[in-house]
């Protein structure tokens, strides 16, 4: 696809010089966000679903339970798991096979936001100690990509766990199709991502931003401003300052997406 | 084999005591159907703009989404076929698609399916036009109820023409077959499950009744069989009108798309070399129908390097 890295490294360049000037390409503040859509139930065979688009970025998440056994060291809880696939719907250059580096990466900070925050009790998804207990599943699907897949994912992640309704528990199986009432969550769980693109800190990239970045910061916070869980990626670095910025501006948009979520 | 059937039902009935039904006295099927209604189909082309083409389509609860891209270099080179473009078709299920959540990895299921759909794409492309290439077609299932194949080879294929990929036909798909002893068209799930069922799946060049995938479970008669193409056959019309339908609704709707950036460059780019032949090619774009056998004929050698002309001019008019 190489008009397409053409196109990007063009994107790269006018993101960067409309920085110099002092103005994000789109316009947007530094620290805004674009506009979020939030459209639950997509799936009438999940558990709970939401489909989130955020600007152009396209998510859709699902969710499941399974039955397995419990882990030894924990034989009354139940589990939680996050998967996350980009997938050619949403870019031409994310590849069908195994999962990239990328996706687990994905899929692994959306999964450390949620259960970091401690907002399932992982207790009452027992179904009898140290033989059944539920797992959890939540699946996500980027459907496009425009940037700032993490905060999307996780917005997406939590819309369908909002929704989910309990899988029905019977003689220790799945009654599939029959719910008993709805899973509690204690928190509303969120990720908030910076970009650092030059010396500017830029909330919710696009995907020209999200090129011309040097470095990301995500962290899982919670609507009581508890933080959660961190993840710094990318090459370059921030400095002391620049974070803590990040996590004030990452607190206040997180605070204003969860109205959004809550409908 | 009738007798059979109506064995592993009463059986099954003893066992659950529920009284499963399919058809009623009425001949109306537990969603309110007629034996050959098909369920709702919604057709919606152009719907990603990162792909070349794609299509999100509701069939029934079933719910899929199809990205398009290409012809493009194929990549690994030895997949490359010199005569012709391969289609790579990759059907998947989302993990909550189903009842029961389906591990993410795709299985020997999902392998098959993409196989015999990429291939019932084949003969609808103009493949040999665009040799050492690949048109990668990737569907995902959100969520499903009976009939994912067939609802995604039908996105597909819309997906093929909204990319803009020259087709000699469309390709749609149908599932007839058989639940408590009726024939009837597009099974759900619950009809899919019946003791007896048959589940025939079958996909179209609507305009030649060519079959291009043809896949079955159950147990028929050939009588059976050669009713139920026809039926199919018959009943396909409906979604091929469809899909007819969504495109030309898509293709009313398209402008060309920027890409952030990609506006000033196209303005900047000196036309002159283009203005040069500039009169001559835009008498044709301009009046598409004035095409004729006879232009082609005193134009054989120059037909070759007009034709990117004639496409730049094109382009510039729809940005007017």
């Amino acid at each position: 696809m190489g008009h397409m890295d053409i196109l990007m490294e063009l994107q790269r360049n006018k993101v960067l010089e409309s920085l110099k000037q002092g103005k994000r390409v789109s316009n947007r503040a530094f620290d805004e966000y674009r506009n979020v859509e939030v459209i639950t139930n997509v799936s009438e065979n999940a558990n709970g679903s939401a489909r989130v688009k955020l600007g152009k970025t396209d998510v859709i998440a699902g969710t499941k339970f399974g039955i397995q056994e419990p882990f030894p060291d924990t034989p009354n809880e139940g589990s939680i798991s996050v998967g996350a696939e980009l997938t050619p719907l949403a870019s031409p250059l994310n590849e069908v096979g195994p999962p990239s580096t990328s996706e687990v990466e994905l899929a692994r900070v959306v999964d450390r936001g949620i259960r970091e925050s401690h907002c399932i009790d992982l207790e009452s998804l027992c179904i009898t100690e140290g033989e059944k207990v539920l797992s959890l599943y939540v699946d996500v699907y980027a459907v496009n990509d425009d940037g700032n897949m993490f905060d999307a994912a996780s917005m997406a992640a939590l819309a369908a766990l909002n929704t989910t309704r309990m899988s029905k528990v019977e003689d220790g199986a799945i009654v599939y199709g029959e719910y008993d009432g709805m899973l509690k969550l204690a928190n509303q769980p969120l990720l908030s991502t910076t970009y650092k693109v030059g010396n500017h800190l830029l909330a919710d990239a696009d995907l020209g931003e999200e090129k011309a970045m040097t470095a990301r910061f995500s962290f899982g916070g919670t609507e009581k401003g508890v933080l959660t869980a961190f993840q710094k990626g990318g090459s370059g670095s921030f400095t002391l300052e620049e974070l803590e910025k990040s996590v004030e501006m990452g607190l206040k948009n997180a605070k204003m997406l969860r109205k959004l979520l809550k409908g | 084999m009738a007798k059979d059937a109506k064995e592993i039902k009463t059986k099954k009935t003893a066992k659950s005591e529920e009284k499963l039904w399919w058809v009623d006295s009425k001949g109306k099927r537990i969603d309110g159907r007629g034996l050959n209604d098909l369920r709702n189909i919604k057709i919606q082309a152009g719907v990603l703009p990162n792909a070349d083409g794609s299509c999100y389509l509701e069939w029934g609860q079933n719910k899929v989404l199809v990205s398009v891209n290409g012809p493009r270099e194929v990549l690994p080179k030895h997949q490359a076929n010199p005569y012709k473009a391969i289609v790579r078709y990759t059907y998947r299920m989302a993990a909550f698609s189903v009842t029961e959540r389906k591990n993410p990895r795709p299985g020997r299921r999902e392998t098959e399916i993409s196989k015999v759909s990429g291939e019932a794409l084949e003969k609808a492309i103009f493949l040999e036009r665009f040799p050492n290439t690949a048109i990668d077609i990737f569907v995902e299932v959100l969520d499903a109820n009976a009939g994912t194949r067939i609802a995604c080879l039908t996105a597909a294929a819309v997906a093929v023409a909204d990319a803009g990929i020259p087709m000699r036909d469309m390709v749609s798909g149908i599932t007839v077959g058989r639940a408590d002893g009726k024939w009837i068209v597009d099974l759900n799930k619950h009809e899919e499950d019946a003791p007896d069922a048959v589940d025939m799946a079958v996909a179209f060049l609507p305009n030649t009744k060519d079959v291009t995938l043809l896949q079955m479970d159950g147990e028929i008669t050939p009588e059976d069989f050669a009713a139920l193409m026809k039926t199919a056959a018959e009943n396909v019309e409906k979604v091929y009108e469809l899909q007819k339908k969504a495109l030309k609704e898509s293709f009313e709707n398209k402008k060309p798309e920027m890409v952030p950036g990609m506006e000033d460059f196209m303005n900047s780019t000196p036309h002159a070399e283009h203005e040069e032949h500039g009169e001559r090619v835009s008498l044709k774009a301009k009046d598409p129908l004035s095409f004729d056998a006879s232009d082609y004929d005193a134009n054989e050698n120059t037909e070759l390097e007009e034709n990117p002309d004639a496409e730049h001019e094109a382009f510039d008019g729809g940005k007017e």
